[in-house]
């Protein structure tokens, strides 16, 4: 039972973290709950649609679908989180000025809620459809019994979804102040970890060189076996073991979002400074 | 920020070039049979890429996963995939199967 509670934890985590994070960011925008829970209802039924595919999508670009697949399912949640920081760029002050009167939200958000909705579709997708061809297997395996695996199941995505909960609960803790600028952080930080993650699976099928892999390796440090481990790999993208290409993935992704979302407040400030 | 990236492109450009590019990949076959890789070393050689075929025949899913390899894959039952590894240094390289970790257990051998 404990053997398939700790694997459905380690997927869990990742997700319910993520799903952590971008509840507390979009905070105040108005029906940003009805947009989560779709997106984990998406998740969940893609899970399912992409396990029973998994054959097929693995048989495509000759056995590296399943690579080709996650690469473009991070890419396009690498997208969407950079949508939402160039967005918070124009609307964050609007929405810290807001959240400080209880029930007043802010109304115009639901384009930037269904790219964040999206996003935690995806991330549920990824790690949702491994979790349903585990316990599938598992369960049709003769050596362990339904009740068991199910068992398992459910304790390792109590115990992930509680770590989500955590995280949410503590970033809320977070003053006003510097509240959406601690969110933003994490997600641009998430943002060079899932396209660090894409460059992997760019790599592993043969469409991306790796350049010096690895290019260092702190698995002594901090292995990514450890809690700690996939905690950070989650927020800040940390792996033990990079490639150069994973790197170089890492840093651009960040500086390129940064560099769009200070472009767009320049432009912004830019009449108000003129009216003045 | 682009900076370093684009001095750590520089600095990496003579591994590029030493790749061997148009080389043809050397292809090794994994089977996995009742939750155990066969073989359970691989001998492969160093500084080239290699492309691992891995066999599941198996009834249930497994999921090929190096941390040294810095790889992971899920293979469907009672099917083939592929991974690509390497160019690798000299030394030994763990992997396991996530779904059967006590059982499925392997190293690759670069020498």
């Amino acid at each position: 039972m404990f053997g398939p509670a700790l694997i459905i934890f380690r997927e869990t985590l990742e997700a319910a973290l993520v799903l952590g994070i971008v509840a507390a960011a979009t905070r105040g925008v108005s029906r940003r709950s009805l947009w989560l829970l779709l997106g984990v209802l998406a998740g969940l039924i893609g899970s399912g649609l992409i396990a029973a595919l998994t054959e097929t999508i693995a048989g495509l670009a000759d056995g590296s679908g399943q690579e080709l697949f996650n690469a473009a399912v991070l890419g396009v949640a690498v997208l969407m989180l950079g949508w939402h920081h160039v967005w918070m760029a124009t609307h964050g002050a609007e929405l810290a000025r807001d959240a400080r009167q209880v029930g007043n939200e802010v109304r115009e958000g639901n384009r930037e809620l269904s790219a964040i909705a999206l996003l935690v579709a995806l991330t549920v997708l990824r790690e949702g459809a491994e979790s349903v061809l585990f316990l599938h297997g598992m369960a049709s395996a003769s050596d362990s019994s339904l009740m068991k695996v199910l068992a398992g199941g459910a304790l390792g995505l109590l115990g992930g979804s509680a770590l989500g909960l955590v995280m949410y609960l503590g970033l809320m803790r977070i003053p006003l102040r510097w509240f959406f600028s601690v969110t933003g952080i994490l997600l641009v930080l998430l943002a060079g970890g899932l396209a660090s993650q894409m460059a992997r699976y760019l790599i592993q099928a043969d469409w991306l060189p790796a350049l010096a892999e690895p290019l260092w390796d702190s698995t002594a440090l901090l292995s990514s076996t450890s809690l700690g481990g996939s905690v950070m790999h989650v927020l800040i993208g940390y792996e033990p073991s990079p490639s150069g290409m994973q790197i170089i993935f890492y840093t651009s992704t960040i500086a390129v979002i940064l560099l769009l979302a200070s472009l767009v407040r320049r432009q912004q400030q830019a009449p108000v400074l003129q009216a003045a | 920020m682009k900076l370093r990236a684009l001095a750590l492109m520089l600095s990496l450009s003579p591994v590029l070039a030493t790749l061997p590019a148009l080389a043809a990949d050397t292809e090794i076959v994994v089977t996995i049979k009742d939750h155990q890789f066969a073989p359970k070393e691989l001998r492969v050689p160093t500084g080239q890429k290699i492309k691992l075929i891995i066999d599941n025949q198996d009834a249930t899913p497994e999921e090929f996963e190096s941390h040294e390899l810095n790889r992971e894959k899920i293979i469907a039952a009672k099917s083939k995939a592929s991974v690509y590894i390497g160019p690798l240094k000299a030394g030994k390289y763990p992997f396991f199967g996530e779904f059967n970790q006590t059982s499925a257990q392997g190293v690759v051998i670069a020498e």
